[in-house]
């Protein structure tokens, strides 16, 4: 996928070539095509057997709380101290600005707002795709290339009940919790930044910050990182499931893990803050 | 699966498969009875371990039949197929055993999913099958703190764990030094005698086939150059037959 704008600017670039030299373009893009078709075709295949091994019991609760604790707890430092750096930042630099239009005052709602509703989700699901993205595609891609998911499979039980459904599961669970844990650090080190330039009480702060907030504003970000978290999920599963290649794959699994997913997220915030307003304004 | 002593277990005929270009199986027929042993010989990538997957599913064929007491499982649905997987069990080529977990919980894994065994009886269960295989005492440790011996003892207790009709193994011996790969047969052998199961036995290792096989096949280029006692393939004219068996006795 992270061909696709080398690509186009290849293509592109290549636009005042020759005609033979055109005409050697075009079985890479057809073979590059082909590539993306078959990629999206596999990821929906494993869709639907995801989606029937997730719904049918037996259920794998205790491997689920393993995952919960792998995915959930072991990213809860990261997370925390990206959502702290975040905030410390975001008043930094906003507190500069807002004194240059005399809108000092608004700070504190600028910093609650703006983590809230975008800084928070992004940054946790970028976070969590890089952490467990590719944690995920490595042990899935060394399960498949030592044949553990084969021998999962030849003991009658289904792999992507045990390791897939479990791990998309997790992240959809996990995602929400740990965005909250990041957005609490952000605003209180935004108000940590905040007071050494300018002592303002945590009460006041808070109370500034929040005062605008309504219900809504809550509930579609929280959501939205669920969705996050079915996306790194679902994109890290499905390379760690699909490697070949021995430990060299199992290395290209990590990345395209980190990569797709990580790409995918993007593009989910786009559309799902373009729905978020589309529904709630 | 009830009847006389000499029925067919595992009924293949005319199997068949291929990746891409490269036909890897070209009708493939094979029989193999209740408590018997076959050993599948053949050069590496001759198709030997794609039979074994064939056999338990793990992938599918192009044409031909596969039985497996008497069900036919190219047809049979992913819940049909995994209760016929319950009865079989697979010895892989390096054990594949679940990093994450520790030997004791290794066995235990398809205990815990296909039984309704309490804790002490699976914990009975896991003990004695590792007991078996001469492993009780390394119950806590992870599959890295093993060797490749151990590994393969470990992964052979789990194959028993659902106490199988059909055993299949993927290279045994493959990758252990002299000692441990007739440990390793002994160990076969005395399982064969103890639990009666039939057995495919994929190898390289011409002399220990023969001592825990009942019958050899030899596959070479994706057909069945010659099936027999090691004495009927050791006096064979094929040249082939020949020049494998000569290789595999130095």
């Amino acid at each position: 996928m992270m061909r696709l704008p080398i690509f186009v600017l290849t293509a592109a670039a290549s636009g005042a070539m020759t005609g033979g030299r055109l005409r050697d373009q075009v079985p890479i893009a057809r073979n590059f095509l082909f590539g993306v078709f078959e990629w999206f075709g596999e990821l929906g295949l494993f869709c639907i057997r995801l989606i029937r091994a997730a719904l049918t019991p037996p259920y794998e609760f205790g491997e689920l709380l393993r995952q919960c604790d792998a995915i959930g707890s072991k990213s809860l430092p990261l997370v925390a101290l990206a959502g702290a750096a975040t905030g410390v930042v975001l008043s930094l630099q906003t507190r500069d600005s807002l004194t240059r239009f005399g809108a000092k005052a608004f700070l504190p709602a600028v910093i609650v707002f703006s983590i809230i509703k975008e800084s928070g989700p992004i940054i946790t699901g970028l976070i969590v795709s890089g952490r467990v993205g590719a944690g995920i595609g490595a042990e899935l891609g060394s399960m498949k290339v030592t044949e553990q998911i084969d021998a999962m499979e030849a003991s009658a039980v289904d792999p992507y009940k045990f390791l897939v459904a479990t791990r998309v599961a997790a992240c959809i669970l996990m995602l929400p919790l740990l965005t909250v844990v990041s957005n609490f650090c952000g605003i209180l080190m935004g108000w940590v930044a905040n007071t050494l330039s300018e002592p303002i009480s945590l009460r006041l702060f808070f109370e500034d910050g929040f005062k605008n907030m309504e219900f809504t504003d809550y509930i579609p970000p929280i959501v939205k990182t669920a969705v996050f978290g079915l996306t790194i999920g679902i994109v890290s599963c499905f390379q760690g499931i699909r490697t070949s290649g021995g430990t060299e794959g199992v290395g290209r699994s990590a990345t395209s893990s980190v990569v797709l997913s990580s790409l995918f997220v993007i593009l989910a915030d786009v559309i799902l803050v373009r729905l978020i307003l589309m529904i709630w304004g | 699966m009830k009847g006389d002593g000499n029925e067919f277990l595992i009924r293949i005929a005319d199997l068949r498969k291929a990746f891409g270009e490269q036909k890897v199986l070209k009708g493939i027929s094979l029989q193999v009875k209740r408590g018997e042993t076959v050993a599948v010989l053949g050069r590496s990538g001759g198709g030997k371990s794609v039979l074994l997957k064939l056999i338990i599913g793990l992938q599918t064929p192009d044409g031909g039949s596969i039985q497996i007491a008497d069900k036919e499982i190219t047809t049979l649905d992913e819940n049909q197929l995994n209760e016929v997987r319950k009865r079989v069990g697979f010895l892989f080529q390096q054990a594949a055993l679940y990093d994450s977990l520790t030997v004791e919980d290794n066995v235990a894994f398809p205990l815990s999913r296909h039984t309704k065994m309490s804790n002490e009886e699976r914990n009975d269960r896991v003990h004695e099958l590792l007991a078996d295989v001469g492993m009780d005492r390394d119950l806590r440790k992870m599959p890295s703190e093993i060797s490749g011996g151990m590994q393969k003892r470990v992964g052979l207790a789990r194959a028993l764990a659902l106490d199988p009709e059909i055993l299949l193994f993927d290279e045994p011996t493959a990758g252990l030094d002299p000692i441990t790969a007739a440990e390793i047969g002994d160990l076969i052998v005395k399982l064969k005698r103890k639990r009666k199961m039939s057995a495919v036995v994929v190898t390289h290792d011409v002399h220990g086939a023969n001592a825990y096989s009942d019958r050899m096949v030899l596959l070479h280029e994706g057909s069945i150059a010659a099936e027999g006692s090691f004495d009927d393939l050791q006096g064979s004219q094929d040249e082939f037959v020949k020049q494998f068996f000569s290789y595999g006795s130095r």
